[in-house]
């Protein structure tokens, strides 16, 4: 969950001419986690305490001249870098600084220059890394500073094309990629990077409302020429209503959330503006602020939001209001159904349950097969053809190729994309089915059901049980009427701990046929009269089930079949085997109910005699 | 210190009665409550919660309300009389006829000048505070069914009523009726009960709170007379309603014995404004109904059906662990409700309705300590003395040679003589009695039974002389100034030379009997005596206050002796302190002047003053550490405080002329199994 709490005005902005252009721009940290710098459109930059409201102090060029960038605060020298009227010695587009790095200076022509080697050459030749005569000019930039690694980036427009370049400091390597083309040719909207498990995550946003977020390696190919493609993957798209958004930002809080400024709320009226938070996961909207008055900002690419340390920075109307947030971790079993009991799958098998696990896969140890090689890239182009004509075999080594040498991040996306492929190719050509290349896929853990919804089915119909089993391990989602169906086909243990609730489980538990809940509850009371005999024995044996999950169970199935049950004469043993059962233990809650009252007054009694009404008692005092 | 043959009684089926109604006055800090039987207790809040005061009970009086104005307080019943007490005099000052049918409650407006009272007949009457009296002056507009509950609007324009099935807002000035509340019944098969309304709060902010049968706690908009929050919260009857003083929070008690607290807050961190009220705490320290509830400033005050009073301090109002913070239950009076005629060996038991007389048993022989001695003689109840009239007796007392015994109510005093031979026992009424003997807030014999002492009017005390057949008044021993306080202790030298007299402005008085004159005032020290007694051979007399404090005072020399200023300049140690019942007797070893005997509820203590005084280093409590101790080791380890708590729930604690305790208990438990049964609650498993 998201949650947007109760913001207050850092201050008022001063009107510009023109209603869409920003009155602020930049806001940058200093060396106090409290105070934020504040530069505005015109001449002045403020320092403002930020929990105080306070401006701290105000510094303003004179008139006539222009701020041409944000100030920002140089975190070495402690001091304040601001550029007036463009020049050092060429144009200027803005100063970078970052804690743990140098501030440094990203010229109108790309290049880029450490503040310190700047200042100490001052008249130094500034290169053009983009051609004056293609008209690409940047549109927006940021810098990165990640283990001693520093990087610059920024976008550029040529053309109506828009290129991500990397700058890459210490040494220096510049890398460009190519934005895929948006349908509408749109340009996007907003830009925002951040840095996660040593990638490079680029977050953008065009008019239609589509969110979009790219991957680099922080450890990069070096030395690959030439412009890469860079691939996106969709993480949200927004609900715009008519027509395309004007000025709206979107910035990244963390690998779940997104901050969405200038959209319309999805169930409000048009015409106002909301700050939003959105899970990317999931989808959904986790928490939504309206502000009043239009959110400032023009055109184009330009910050109207900025986000430090858990507060959200918006200047809109005729204020800069500050928003905290605060965004926790949700999953979707979780808000959905009954969680994964924790502590299964864990330790090794004592007891053998006779299950399908043994049956699939003999003793051999479990867990997925740790990816070790990460050394390539998504960037890395997938050749898809083998998968798509190349045979059974051919297809399993490719993928396992690809799983050993891609890394976390990579799979993540291309898996996805690769299973379902694979599916698909298996549905059209029914004589095509790669288990072992889709099992290979399901372990490495980056699939889940919703990704890729028609694996377990295509398992299912080829009664590849072991996949089946795989799948009901590792997805996190999967929906109750798959796992009905899986109980159609077989009955394991799997099953019964697959997250579910109860009330979604309950109508799809209807369709199974009387045999069918018969051997179920079968093997239930089978298992559960395992367990009880061995409950003091018992250590817990590898992803069975609790017996409170055997029990909910049994009472799910009872819930839906009950009549059915009834009528049937094959299950008249196994109802009255369970209505002796349920009768022994209703006697024995009760048999404990009275024991607890006795042990409660024992407990109560102390160990002396009975008192009578009257006694002579002899005591002595010390 | 050497073995104790103890009489351990536990015969007198002391069974203290439901409590009905409280009131609080936040000025002075007093707590006013009222029980089942009519009686009325004062609690000073100030003065570490303790029983300052009682008013006792008058049979045809049934308190519902109790309300103060000023430091004067008024009760309301069902038996249709509004009541002034006389706090002086400890009884009713006047009652009035209200001319409603039976009274459901009585309020004040803030200013004190009104009061409102709730009728059967549906009217809701306002009267007139005046000097010396009240006086009806109108009705507001008469309703259909009775008015249970009301709340005045703190700016006096507005009053609500809680009524069966519905909440009546009344315009004050005009009389009529102008919001109309509409409260729902209960689901299943109350759905055919009426509700009844038990409680409303009106608040500045004219939102009205009602507490009702239907277990719910709902708020309302007085201005529009719409619900604004219904928050169900038992099962049973939501029975009282308590607003804090800052109107930022509500405690409601139920049926169900617990008290659960409702706070105007805001529900989320970052919305400050938006308050509304909030369910927030539950607190449960009773078995039964909760009928009577405050909240303090620090604290939440509640009683009920299990006759206790509960003092549940509000941790957030303390910064640190202190006295006043830990949670109070009171279960038995701070007063003596037990005589012991220490050389015939007889126990005077008061009830409200009757006396018991009671002798001690016997038994043969030595037993080792922890035995328990063949009996020779059973216990023997010798006497049942019901008291003529519908007032309840007050106070008792039995001459220590147990030939005298006297019980006063607050409209008659009785003595009798008492001969007992052998097995027989006869009882002689005294009939003349002076006239200025009407009634005693406090009786006591001199030791040689010549005389008695009754505390009257106004902190005097009346001499009585008595003889074989008749009882003749000598003199009124009357402060010339001071405090006109009652006296709620009183104790006379073995030597019949001195008298003490403590009231409860914390005055000790000290006559001489033989002058019959004031020989001294004790200095008043700020918590008021809960115990006192005179030394049979020093004629020290042994001082212990509310707050736990002990003081040793020379009658003789007017001054405190030497061992009360060491043990004022050491202190005393912080577990005697701590203790949270008064000590409420104090008696002597006459064997051995060394040693004072007093007792509280949950241990009784001998003081062996001959002994190092603790430390707060010391093992305070330290029998245990003792026992295992070798005879050589002990002496290093002895204090003077010896305490023993092998004995609970203790009435009285005293010690016989033959060097025996008596020991009275009362165990909780045997109260409890008295009371009616709780509201069923399922429990699983049951």
């Amino acid at each position: 969950m998201a949650t947007l709490f109760e913001g207050f005005t850092l201050c008022g902005l001063v009107q510009t001419q023109s209603a869409s252009d920003s009155a602020i721009q930049g806001i940058e940290l200093d060396g106090d986690s409290d105070h934020a710098v504040v530069t505005d459109s015109t001449r002045a930059v403020t320092l403002y305490k930020v929990s105080d409201q306070k401006p701290l102090g105000s510094w303003t060029v004179k008139q006539g001249q222009l701020l041409t960038c944000p100030a920002v605060f140089n975190f070495q020298t402690n001091e304040y870098v601001v550029v007036s009227d463009n020049k050092v010695s060429a144009d200027v587009w803005r100063v970078h600084s970052a804690p743990g790095g140098e501030p440094v200076v990203l010229f109108q022509r790309g290049a880029v220059r450490l503040l310190d080697s700047l200042l100490s050459a001052p008249q130094q030749p500034i290169e053009d890394i983009l051609s004056e005569e293609e008209k690409e000019v940047i549109r927006w930039s940021t810098n990165i500073v990640a283990e001693k690694q520093h990087f610059v980036l920024f976008t550029t427009e040529q053309k109506g094309e828009h290129f991500l370049y990397v700058q890459r400091l210490n040494p220096n390597t510049l890398q460009k990629y190519r934005l895929e083309r948006e349908d509408s040719r749109a340009p996007p909207l907003s830009f925002s990077a951040s840095l996660r498990d040593k990638h490079i995550n680029l977050l953008y946003l065009y008019p239609n409302g589509c969110v979009y977020q790219s991957v680099v390696a922080v450890q990069g190919p070096v030395g690959l020429e030439g412009v890469q493609a860079l691939p996106r993957s969709l993480r949200l798209r927004l609900p715009v209503g008519e027509g395309e958004l004007g000025a709206a930002s979107a910035v990244a809080l963390d690998e779940a959330h997104v901050a969405v400024v200038g959209m319309p709320h999805p169930s409000a009226r048009t015409g106002k503006d909301f700050l939003c938070i959105w899970n990317t996961n999931f989808q959904t909207l986790q928490a939504d602020k309206e502000m009043v008055g239009r959110i400032c900002g023009q055109v184009g690419i330009l910050r109207i939001v900025w986000c430090y340390l858990g507060k959200l920075f918006v200047p809109h109307g005729k204020a800069l209001s500050v928003i905290p947030y605060e965004c926790q971790k949700s999953s979707l079993a979780s808000a959905l159904g009954k969680l994964r009991h924790p502590g299964i799958a864990v330790s090794k098998s004592s007891v053998a349950i006779p299950s399908w696990n043994t049956l699939l896969h003999g003793d051999q140890p479990q867990g997925p097969t740790k990816i070790v090689d990460s050394r390539k890239s998504v960037l890395t182009v997938v050749h898809l053809q083998p998968f798509q004509t190349g045979p059974v075999e051919e297809v399993r080594r490719e993928v396992e190729a690809l799983v050993s040498r891609g890394d976390a991040q990579d799979l993540q996306l291309s898996v996805g994309r690769l299973a379902c492929q694979l599916v698909a190719r298996s549905q059209v050509e029914t004589a095509f089915y790669a288990p072992g290349a889709l099992a290979r896929l399901v372990k490495t853990q980056c699939l889940c059901h919703s990704m890729c919804p028609d694996l377990l089915l295509l398992a299912l119909e080829h009664k590849d049980y072991f996949l089946c089993q795989l799948c009901l391990q590792l997805f996190p989602d999967i929906p109750e009427v798959v796992t009905c169906a899986c109980l159609k086909t077989f009955i394991g243990n799997e099953v019964l701990q697959t997250p579910y609730s109860d009330n979604l489980l309950v109508p799809h538990l209807k369709d199974l046929n009387a045999p069918q809940v018969i051997l179920f509850l079968q093997y239930l009371q089978f298992i559960y009269l395992k367990y009880s005999q061995d409950v003091y024995t018992q250590t817990p044996v590898l992803r069975s089930p609790t017996m409170t999950q055997i029990i909910d169970w049994v009472c799910l199935l009872l819930d839906a079949h009950f009549t059915v049950l009834v009528m049937a004469p094959d299950a008249k043993g196994l109802l009255s085997n369970l209505q002796s059962f349920v009768k022994s233990q209703v006697k024995l809650f009760s048999e404990l109910g009275k024991i607890e009252g006795s042990l409660q007054e024992l407990h109560k009694m102390k160990p002396s005699k009975d008192i009578s009404q009257y006694s002579i008692e002899v005591i002595e005092l010390f | 210190m050497g073995e104790f043959k103890v009489h351990r009684v536990r015969f007198f089926d002391y069974m203290p009665t439901a409590i009905r109604a409280m009131a609080f006055n936040a000025h002075t800090e007093r707590l006013a409550l009222a029980r089942m039987d009519g009686s009325v207790e004062i609690f000073n809040f100030t003065d570490h919660y303790f029983q300052e005061k009682v008013i006792p009970g008058k049979d045809s009086r049934s308190t519902e309300s109790l309300c103060w104005v000023g430091g004067r307080l008024f009760s309301a019943g069902l038996n249709g009389e509004i009541t002034e007490y006389d706090l002086e005099n400890l009884r009713p000052k006047y009652s009035l006829e209200a001319y409603g049918g039976p009274i459901w409650t009585i309020i004040s407006n803030t200013q004190g000048t009104q009061l409102a009272i709730g009728c059967e007949d549906g009217t809701v009457k306002l009267f007139e505070v005046l000097e010396e009296h009240i006086q009806f002056e109108r009705n507001l507009d008469r309703q259909k069914g009775r008015i249970i509950s009301l709340s005045w609007h703190p700016s006096g324009t507005h009053i609500a009523a809680g009524m069966m099935d519905m909440i009546r807002v009344f315009d004050v000035p005009t009389g009529h009726a102008v919001q109309r509340l509409l409260v729902d019944r209960g689901f299943g098969g109350s759905k055919s009960q009426e509700t009844v309304v038990w409680s409303v709060a009106f608040l500045s902010d004219h939102t009205v709170v009602s507490g009702d049968s239907a277990g719910k706690v709902q708020v309302w908009d007085g201005h529009t007379g719409t619900l604004v929050k219904t928050h169900l919260v038992t099962k049973w009857d939501v029975l009282a309603l308590s607003v804090s003083k800052d109107e930022s929070s509500v405690v409601a008690g139920t049926s169900e014995g617990t008290v659960i607290q409702f706070q105007f807050i805001a529900p989320t961190l970052h919305q400050q404004q938006d308050k509304e009220w909030v369910r927030t705490r539950t607190f449960k320290n009773h078995t039964h109904d909760v009928r009577a509830l405050a909240e303090i400033e620090t604290a939440i005050v509640s009683g009920g059906m299990d006759t206790h009073l509960v003092v549940r301090p509000l941790l957030e109002k303390f910064d640190e662990k202190s006295h006043a913070s830990g949670l109070r239950k009171i279960h038995f009076p701070h007063r003596n409700l037990v005589s012991c005629a220490k050389k015939a060996g007889l126990l005077l038991f008061q009830f409200p309705g009757q006396l018991e007389l009671w002798r001690l048993g016997d038994s043969d022989g030595h037993g080792k300590p922890g035995d328990r001695l063949p009996l020779k003689r059973k216990p023997e109840k010798l006497l049942l003395l019901k008291r003529k009239g519908e007032d309840h007796i007050c106070c008792s007392a039995l001459s220590s040679c147990g030939g005298w015994l006297a019980y006063s109510t607050v409209s008659c005093v009785r003595i009798y003589r008492l001969q007992t031979d052998n097995n027989n026992i006869s009882i002689t009424k005294v009939s003349k009695l002076p006239k200025a003997l009407r009634s005693a807030h406090q009786l006591c014999f001199s030791s040689d039974s010549s005389k008695m002492f009754a505390a009257s009017s106004q902190s005097s005390v009346l001499v009585i002389a008595l003889t074989q057949s008749e009882c003749k008044y000598v003199h009124t021993l009357k402060p010339k100034s001071g405090s006109r306080q009652p006296i709620h202790l009183m104790t006379t030298s073995v030597d019949g030379k001195w008298l003490a007299a403590a009231n409860s402005d914390c005055e000790i008085r000290v006559y001489n009997l033989q002058k019959l004159k004031l020989h001294c005032i004790v200095p008043v020290y700020g918590s008021c005596p809960s115990a006192m007694g005179i030394h049979p051979t020093t004629n020290n007399m042994t001082v212990v206050h509310a707050d736990q404090q002990l003081f040793e005072y020379s009658i003789v020399e007017k001054q405190y002796t030497d061992w009360s200023r060491k043990l004022q300049k050491q202190g005393l140690h912080n577990v005697w302190l701590d203790r949270d019942t008064p000590v409420t007797h104090v008696t002597f070893n006459p064997k051995n002047p060394n040693q004072v005997v007093l007792h509280d509820m949950h241990m009784f203590c001998i003081i062996d003053q001959s002994l190092p005084l603790p430390d707060q280093k010391t093992q305070f409590y330290n029998q245990m550490t003792l026992r295992s101790l070798s005879e050589q080791e002990r002496p290093s380890h002895l204090h003077a405080f010896k305490i023993c708590k092998t004995f609970q729930d203790l009435l009285c604690v005293s010690l016989l002329d033959d060097q025996s305790l008596v020991v009275v208990e009362r165990p909780l438990l045997a109260i409890t199994s008295q009371l009616p049964a709780p509201v069923r609650q399922k429990k699983f498993a049951t």
